[in-house]
């Protein structure tokens, strides 16, 4: 741990600031796993991308699902392929091995080099599938049943758990992270963002594109705010259909880049033209 | 120093123990704070925070504590190894893992190599607000592949100073009186749920079943019963617009773990604007409206009645008949209260849940609804306790 180690910056294409690039660099030297919270499009997956390429370690990704368990995190062992090849005689179903298939925590642990190991939307499994990660992250190893191999870490990856912000997560999980909570751009912030993304963009255009954009996400009752990656996207388009001003009204262009919901886009149009329908 | 901030901490409910205590140290061990009491600020809030709620208590406690002092380094450290040693032998709320680490930890061993670092650093020490100075020795070595410089904001040193950053408070917004989430909500909602078995379609009863046809000797014996079915009815009214915009983002939460609720039997939902009178209206728009006397005739005493509002308003809304503007029609002129106390009357079970936090309901209207409802504050806690009170009986 003493030892003297690359630390992260941040890359020429991922904005980073000295708040989140701290926390990085903590859960690094403390070998702990580092929780990033923060509203969708806040660059929290962008982030695994980041720390691989700026500190060259391989990246290995676990795209969590309503329906992953942590076991699929470490090896899953193929019964049924098995069953099927023994029908057959030309492949050895005696060895157990062939037919366990390592997952996403599972490669981590087993590469030869350090790696980051991006557990991202946790929040998307079941409320257990936390606190059944905990012992593998702590201890980084785990045997397989079926073959009795264990599986240990030979460098303790760099474990990265993205979260949105709106669910809990356990107490003693949290409690063996490095927390992050990034913050939505700030517009100065965003301006940084688009231009990495849309170098060559005119600036009165991207300039009035940002205002409205923030004018939309500050509008009440929407039910899902547009957030960075809608405004790129946005941008883009715009570009491609050769817009070149913008202004918040009725008929915006292509508005639907920004606001996926009906009820969103019912939303719009009520406080844009009635301006506010009620009195206080 | 260090200890007053990490009581400061406890006192907010944040929850700092050994555990952080031990990772920061090491984190102050490597030097990743960089000397400074701008980068103590970030390494100690990655470590010792562990949720956006308890973002604004780090920063008031770090403001309390630091703030116009200047802070020495040696004595902060001093202080981190001493608690951690006598946390070792006199806190008893310690867990057994937070012990099995102050085990691992060698504190002589930390606190030679902390002392080594300073002894280097003496020449450079700079005092005022700075810990030790900003130009001391890093841990951040060259090793093999050599980090490229990424874009960061402000630029290192530009940004602003800890006790800025603590001062702008910008994360009061997320605290945990003003969070809720669905999944919780969902959670807090699952007491109503009341089952019964009655009607026809029958389903397959797997254990009666097997008893049967375990008496009959091993011959298939099958029961059916009855499938079970949520019994539950429940009416969800909420206040919209003007004063509640500012919880638009907690109601519709409320709204949809209350849709997703698969346990009950029937859910109605009403909105209303700060007040209900003759009316109440089945869209967020006040569209198809329905008349409060045909709902009461509709939905019997059984179900069970959920208010959302803020109960703030103007007292004459509240006091005066048809104290809406909007309303005149059906000679059902009444004050809103009036309409207030026929729901609660009507319904065995209703309460009102309501979003303002709990000490601004003396002294205005919220007093007087609450005269009226049983009211609880929409927190986690207070949706828990109003679906205890709902399910009372009575
Ligand atoms: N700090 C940043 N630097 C550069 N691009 C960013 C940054 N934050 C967000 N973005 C942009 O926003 C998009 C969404 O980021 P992503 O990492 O997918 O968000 P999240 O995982 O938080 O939902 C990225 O593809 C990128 O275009
Ligand atoms: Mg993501």
């Amino acid at each position: 741990m003493s030892q003297p180690f690359t630390r992260f910056q941040g890359t020429d294409r991922y904005l980073s600031n000295e708040s989140l690039e701290s926390a990085v660099n903590c859960a690094l030297v403390l070998e702990r796993p580092l929780l990033i919270r923060g509203e969708p499009g806040t660059g929290k997956t962008l982030l695994a991308e980041a720390v691989s390429e700026a500190l060259g370690m391989k990246l290995i990704r676990w795209n969590v699902k309503s329906t992953t368990r942590a076991q699929d995190g470490l090896y899953v062992y193929d019964t049924v392929q098995r069953l099927y090849d023994s029908r057959f005689q030309d492949k050895d179903v005696s060895d157990i091995e062939n037919y366990i298939e390592l997952g996403p925590m599972g490669k981590a642990f087993d590469a030869d080099e350090r790696v980051v190991l991006l557990i991202d939307e946790i929040d998307k499994a079941d409320v257990e599938f936390p606190n059944d990660l905990l012992n593998e992250l702590d201890r980084m190893r785990f045997v397989i049943d079926e073959t009795q191999r264990e599986v240990a870490a030979k460098q303790r990856p760099f474990v990265l758990i993205t979260s949105n912000a709106e669910k809990e997560l356990p107490d003693a999980f949290l409690r063996r992270c490095v927390f992050h909570f990034i913050d939505f751009p700030t517009p100065e912030l965003m301006e940084q963002i688009v231009h990495v993304h849309h170098p060559e963009m005119e600036a009165s255009l991207v300039q009035q594109a940002m205002e409205t954009f923030y004018e939309i996400r500050s509008m009440k009752r929407l039910r899902k705010r547009p957030s960075t990656s809608e405004l790129i996207d946005w941008i883009a388009v715009l570009k491609a259909a050769g817009v070149t001003d913008v202004k918040l009204e009725g008929n915006l262009p292509f508005l639907g880049a920004l606001l996926k919901k009906e009820q969103d886009l019912v939303a719009f149009a009520d406080q844009l033209t009635g301006g506010r329908r009620w009195r206080s | 120093m260090f200890v007053p901030f990490i009581y400061e901490l406890r006192a907010r409910e944040v929850p700092v123990g050994a555990t952080e205590a031990v990772a920061l140290a090491r984190a102050l061990e490597a030097g990743l704070h960089e000397n400074s009491l701008d980068g103590f600020y970030h390494v100690a809030r990655a470590i010792l925070i562990h949720s956006e709620r308890h973002l604004d208590d780090f920063d008031q406690a770090f403001l309390k504590t630091f703030r116009g002092v200047e802070v020495e380094a040696k004595k902060l450290k001093d202080e981190l190894f001493d608690w951690l040693k006598e946390a070792r032998e006199n806190l008893p709320e310690l867990t057994d893992e937070e012990r099995a680490l102050l085990e691992e930890l060698d504190p002589e061993e930390l606190e030679r190599l902390f002392n080594e670092r300073m002894e280097e650093q003496k020449e450079k020490h700079q005092g005022g607000n700075k810990w030790i100075g900003t130009e001391g020795t890093s841990p951040f070595g060259h090793s093999g592949r050599a980090a490229r410089q990424g874009i960061r904001v402000g630029g290192k040193g530009k940004g602003r100073s800890a006790i800025k950053t603590a001062d702008a408070r910008l994360y009061a917004g997320y605290r945990e009186d003003l969070t809720l989430d669905v999944r919780q909500m969902q959670l807090a909602l699952r007491k109503l749920r009341t089952f019964t078995r009655v009607g026809g379609d029958e389903e397959l009863d797997l254990e009666g079943t097997i008893a049967a046809t375990a008496k009959n000797a091993g011959e298939l014996e099958v029961v059916t019963q009855p499938p079970r079915r949520p019994n539950t009815r429940v009416i969800l009214m909420m206040d919209v617009g003007g004063s509640m915009d500012p919880f638009a983002h907690l109601c519709s939460r409320l709204f949809s773990a209350t849709k997703k609720s698969s346990h009950f039997k029937e859910l109605r939902t009403y909105y209303f604007h700060n007040c209900v009178y003759g009316r109440v209206y089945e869209t967020e728009r006040f569209t198809d409206p329905i008349r409060v006397n045909d709902l009461l005739h509709e939905c019997g005493p059984h179900y069970k009645l959920i208010m959302v509002g803020d109960a703030l308003m103007a007292p004459y809304e509240l006091m005066s008949p048809g104290g809406s503007i909007h309303w005149e029609e059906d000679g059902e002129r009444a004050e809103g209260i009036v309409w207030l106390m026929r729901l609660q009357k009507h319904f065995r079970r209703s309460v009102w849940l309501n979003p303002e936090p709990q000490k601004y309901w003396l002294g205005n209207t919220i007093e007087n609804i609450a005269s009226v409802f049983d009211m609880y504050p929409l927190t986690l806690d207070g949706l828990g306790e109003a679906t205890t009170h709902l399910m009372k009986s009575k």
